[in-house]
């Protein structure tokens, strides 16, 4: 083999542009993500039931929601959940693979970091993607959602790329728990931070002091972010305060375990 | 017999001929309190294959990390090609065969080689690459349900993807059975056939002996031996000689250059040294010496001797603490 190209031949041989992204690759990734089953269902099949079994309470279909009703309210809330867990999962993917050694193994290839970090998030935002999309298409078709065509593109436009902001808590989550099963911590983790923070009873409809705990959850913040085109009014700081403090908790924490690791890689 | 701090180099054809593969120079690196590597000079030619031989924690592993960019030295430089490490890694001239872990349990044999192949700019043929590494026929099975020596030879073809100058195996047959461990080697050596320059660690002597043109023994983070398996035979233990000498004079015998074990039984007469040619070359011209024959002791002696000396060694030049 190496006879067939000179040294010097081999001396002059490129580097591979964009620190080797290719778009091969995310669809490589992408495969492997549509074949794990337990990631599916949590991601795509979890929240369509989810609406269909809390979305569509029939008074939430009359009780309107800012510029819609309450099940495109609903809706919007189990979207984002789909969505976060997809990069949550995405993200703590980076971490079981450091842990695997497929970093280690990556770091012997021409793939730079960055390159590395934009096929993660891609193959994340695509499957968010199908998250939300899964569920819109369900609250479509069911046609009880309702809300200005012009905000089913706002909204899920949000939701999906607010949800990348979660990677941060699957990356935390991997390097703290590096076990193939972090699917399953993730997704209650998600589950309990959804209903704290609001996702799948509003949280109008908890009793006083619970709002103000559901208040200070890391779902709430970016929750409210994405329902904002929807329910309009008084646009409130907290949210994004909520918002930016978890979101430095999680890269914090992530971190501090990677450095903590640094040894082993 | 040989001192510690300055490591004999053995190697004949050591000439500043054409790019050097690689080179290291006063190479140390040190984790908090551990010194792994204390101190490498090492020059490898291209087309060489050479073992990194040593028992475990000697630094054969830091060592290759260094050549492959995961690590920086803590003192000392390493160069690749005349380039930094990473440089040459991104230019697809220097690749390795991990010791373990570092696969995808969920992508196919092929979709694993898919992946590399593309993260290269030039790259061998995804199928061309399965033939060689010999798992043309596993290629759409899952990695997770492929066997240690399979996926082994998996790392090993991905490894080929970029059609490297240089392949660095680090411990590449541990935990393979046998068959798995000699279909692996018969890869690898067909591959060095075609030129490719190859390091590889080992704490296996057999695979030093069997499979390098050059061993480099490294004890406690330096190089105690480097040569041909048979230089390095002959450094730790000499060889003997054994010939046929009527009246043997042993007070001449033992004179003789090197000489440090003389015994005589009868017409026979045994001579242990580092430098048997030129008491055997004394022997024939001096005394009516014949019936000449020269054996060296195992690889495993040579091993045992250096490794125990060379840590003898690093005792008394004081760089060790205690």
């Amino acid at each position: 083999m190496t006879p067939q190209s000179s040294l010097a031949e081999a001396l002059g041989r490129p580097a591979p542009p964009l620190g080797g992204f290719s778009l091969a690759v995310v669809r490589l990734e992408i495969r492997r993500l549509m074949r794990n089953r337990r990631t599916m269902v949590l991601a795509i099949a979890m929240p369509i039931i989810f609406f269909l079994a809390f979305g569509r309470n029939s008074a939430y279909v009359h009780q309107s929601a800012g510029r819609g009703n309450v099940t495109a309210f609903e809706m919007i809330s189990i979207a984002l959940f789909g969505a976060v867990f997809a990069t949550a999962t995405g993200g703590a993917m980076v971490s079981i693979e450091r842990a695997l050694g497929w970093s280690r193994q990556l770091r012997v290839t021409p793939l730079s970091p960055m390159a590395y970090i934009a096929i993660k998030m891609l193959t994340s935002l695509t499957l968010a993607a199908g998250a939300v999309s899964a569920v819109y298409l369900i609250g479509a078709v069911t046609n009880q959602a309702s809300m200005p065509t012009y905000l089913w593109v706002v909204t899920g436009l949000c939701v999906w790329i607010g949800s990348l902001l979660f990677s941060a808590l699957g990356l935390f989550i991997g390097y703290l728990l590096p076990s193939e099963n972090v699917t399953q911590i993730i997704s209650l983790v998600l589950m309990l931070c959804a209903f704290a923070g609001g996702l799948f009873i509003p949280i109008s409809h908890f009793p006083g002091t619970d709002a103000t705990l559901a208040k200070l959850t890391p779902l709430y913040g970016l929750n409210e972010l994405v329902h904002y085109p929807l329910v309009g009014g008084q646009f409130d700081w907290a949210w994004v305060l909520n918002l930016a403090l978890w979101l430095g908790v999680f890269v914090f924490g992530a971190v501090w375990q990677f450095r903590h690791d640094t040894a082993r890689v | 017999m040989i001192a510690g701090n300055s490591a004999p180099d053995l190697s004949v054809s050591e000439r500043a001929s054409g790019t050097m593969a690689v080179q290291l120079r006063g190479v140390h690196k040190t984790f908090g309190s551990v010194k792994a590597v204390r101190g490498i000079d090492l020059t490898m030619r291209s087309g060489e294959v050479v073992a990194f031989l040593g028992p475990n924690g000697a630094g054969k592993t830091s060592t290759i990390d260094m050549i492959l960019g995961l690590s920086q030295p803590t003192k000392g430089d390493v160069a690749v090609y005349g380039m930094a490490p990473r440089r040459a890694v991104t230019k697809g001239l220097i690749s390795a065969v991990m010791q373990t872990g570092g696969l995808l349990k969920d992508l196919t044999v092929r979709e694993t080689i898919e992946y590399t192949s593309n993260l290269f700019a030039v790259s061998r043929p995804v199928d061309e690459v399965l033939e060689r590494a010999g798992i043309t026929r596993i290629a759409n099975r899952l990695v997770g349900k492929c066997s240690g020596g399979e996926q082994q030879r998996l790392r090993f073809a991905m490894a080929l993807i970029p059609d490297p100058e240089l392949l660095l195996l680090d411990e590449p047959t541990q935990g393979m059975d046998v068959e798995g461990r000699r279909d692996f080697w018969q890869a690898i050596r067909d591959d060095a056939a075609l030129g490719r320059t190859i390091v590889f660690a080992t704490h296996y002597l057999e695979e030093a002996d069997a499979y390098a043109d050059r061993i480099v023994l490294i004890s406690k983070g330096r190089i105690v031996a480097d040569g041909t398996a048979t230089e390095v035979k002959a450094l730790a233990s000499g060889r003997t000689i054994r010939a046929t000498l009527f009246h043997a004079d042993e007070a001449l015998l033992r004179a003789m250059p090197g000489v440090d074990e003389v015994e005589i039984r009868g017409e026979t007469i045994y001579v242990h040294s580092g430098d048997t040619d030129a008491v055997a070359r004394r022997l024939l011209s001096e005394t009516t010496a014949h019936d000449i024959e020269i054996t060296s002791r195992g690889l495993e002696d040579a091993f045992i001797a250096l490794t125990t000396n060379g840590s003898d060694g690093a005792d008394s030049d004081g760089k060790v603490a205690q």
